[in-house]
């Protein structure tokens, strides 16, 4: 999760500096501003705890975390939270869904004050999902994503018949084919195995 | 979630909740930092505005005609397919439409542009409003559309507005896979039996009169889609026949009289019952 991982220290960035700010005024007591920052750094901690837990509502084998969606969680001193969450696709459902149950989660966890970003840049791709997320996909028997192509350009138009090699994720076997680009959801497209014939989901490059 | 009635849980939900039916939906920019740089003054946020709505008017008349081919299209992964393309558009005509209302200072809203305007302020390409027609010609026309709209935006990606340029940066790969489907298909139609190779070939004729309005409207788009085509007759020899162009443009709201009813059914229950949530 380098997103949360990165704001660790950042506890009292941009919008929660004011509550911060009253907090120690509140206080009154010399040192005061350290032993917020601590308070502040403990709900921090607390908090991504809580939203490192949830799940993605359209693959529930993968965690938030894993999805690599969550871009930041910060808290202040009296306990004030903000989340920082990023689309996958443009048009994916289930963002407000994720950004209800993040906001449900922390609620029940004792967080009055919760608030949940939208961080459009820069822009999620397959390469944000987590190592752990992908063995889990696989697993679950949903083939994870390769790298994807370098550069965020175009990329010139190719067509070929069989460009990417996509190993299946119940026998590992590689002769596998793509039977449709689009599966249930636009995130996955359907395989099949031509050594164990079953038929499988796989995350696509994006 | 009451597995009973999955409909009466749903509407139990509260807020966010409900995102799967329903009007009412937080603005899609909710959370996003929406200030302007400094340097971008009062002309360039009004040039900002149309831009944004007049991308978001071919992504969301285009969505629209890509839902229509729900229980049509000829298998239903191709269905699934299109309905998806359509809702990775419509998922940026919404972000599209909240950074416009921002923009011009309305403050107006996604259900604003989309519901409250009528076929005259619309600003969309016309070929994205013309009839589904045949498979071929939808095919011919999403690869068209998808590679001319990928070569305005990869150049967007460095707008000065950095919402725009996000938006930008999101949609180039989604555009990117929506191209590549539609030239797999062109090219499995014109290499295919001789029925799809002549409807094929009928429909690259049919997409030829409307390509110069949209490399009128988006020059940097053109190379794309001349590059696409190119690698179409590359692999099936069918080639996009010359023709005459259309006169008149819908970035200048001329549009043909298929947007109309376009409009009237996209926006219907909106109509009938404004302000409506439930």
């Amino acid at each position: 999760m380098s997103g949360a991982d990165g704001t660790a220290g950042r506890t009292a960035a941009d919008g929660t500096a004011g509550r911060t700010r009253a907090a120690e005024e509140t206080a009154g007591l010399a040192g005061a501003a350290g032993a917020a920052g601590d308070a502040a750094e403990r709900a921090a901690e607390r908090a991504r705890e809580v939203v490192s837990r949830v799940v993605d509502p359209e693959l529930p084998m993968l965690t938030l975390a894993d999805l690599g969606v969550v871009r930041g969680v910060e808290a202040d001193a009296a306990g004030a939270v903000t989340v920082s969450l990023t689309p996958t696709y443009s048009g994916c459902p289930a963002l407000a869904e994720m950004r209800a149950t993040v906001d449900a989660r922390l609620r029940e966890a004792g967080f009055a004050d919760v608030r949940v970003r939208t961080v459009l840049d820069p822009p999620w791709t397959t390469d944000w999902i987590t190592p752990a997320g992908r063995r889990a996909l696989a697993e679950h028997g949903i083939a994870p994503p390769g790298p994807r192509p370098p550069g965020r350009g175009p990329v010139p138009l190719t067509l070929g018949p069989v460009r990417r090699a996509v190993p299946c994720p119940r026998c590992g076997s590689r002769a596998t084919e793509e039977v449709a680009r689009f599966s249930g959801t636009a995130c996955r497209a359907l395989r099949r195995c031509a050594e164990c014939r079953e038929p499988f989901e796989h995350l696509k490059e994006i | 979630m009451d597995d009973e009635n999955a409909y009466q849980s749903l509407a139990a939900a509260g807020g966010d909740a409900r995102w799967a039916f329903g009007t009412g939906f937080e603005d899609p920019l909710h959370g996003v930092d929406d200030a302007f740089p400094a340097g971008l003054d009062e002309a360039a946020r009004a040039d900002l505005a149309t831009r944004c709505v007049t991308l978001g008017d071919d992504a969301l008349v285009s969505a629209q005609r890509l839902a229509e081919w729900c229980t049509r299209a000829p298998e239903l992964e191709v269905e699934t397919a299109l309905a998806n393309i359509g809702l990775d558009l419509l998922g940026q005509a919404r972000l599209l439409y909240s950074r416009a209302g921002r923009a011009d200072g309305t403050g107006r809203g996604e259900d604003d542009f989309a519901y409250l305007r009528g076929p005259e302020e619309f600003r969309n390409v016309r070929l994205a409003e013309l009839p589904n027609g045949d498979f071929a010609f939808s095919v011919a026309r999403l690869l068209v559309l998808s590679s001319w709209r990928l070569g305005e935006l990869a150049g967007l990606t460095s707008s000065p507005d950095p919402v725009l340029a996000a938006v930008a940066a999101k949609a180039v790969p989604e555009l990117a896979y929506h191209r590549e489907y539609a030239a797999g298909w062109a090219v499995r139609l014109g290499d295919g039996t001789e029925e799809s190779r002549a409807r094929m070939g009928r429909a690259l004729g049919e997409v030829a009169p409307w390509l110069p309005e949209l490399y009128a409207a988006a020059p940097a788009g053109r190379e794309p889609v001349e590059e696409a085509l190119a690698l179409v007759a590359s692999e099936t020899g069918l080639a996009v026949p010359g023709a005459a162009p259309v006169p008149g443009s819908g970035r200048d709201g001329d549009h043909t009289g298929h947007l109309a009813p376009l409009l009237a059914e996209l926006q219907s229950v909106a109509r009938a019952h404004p302000g409506a949530v439930w």
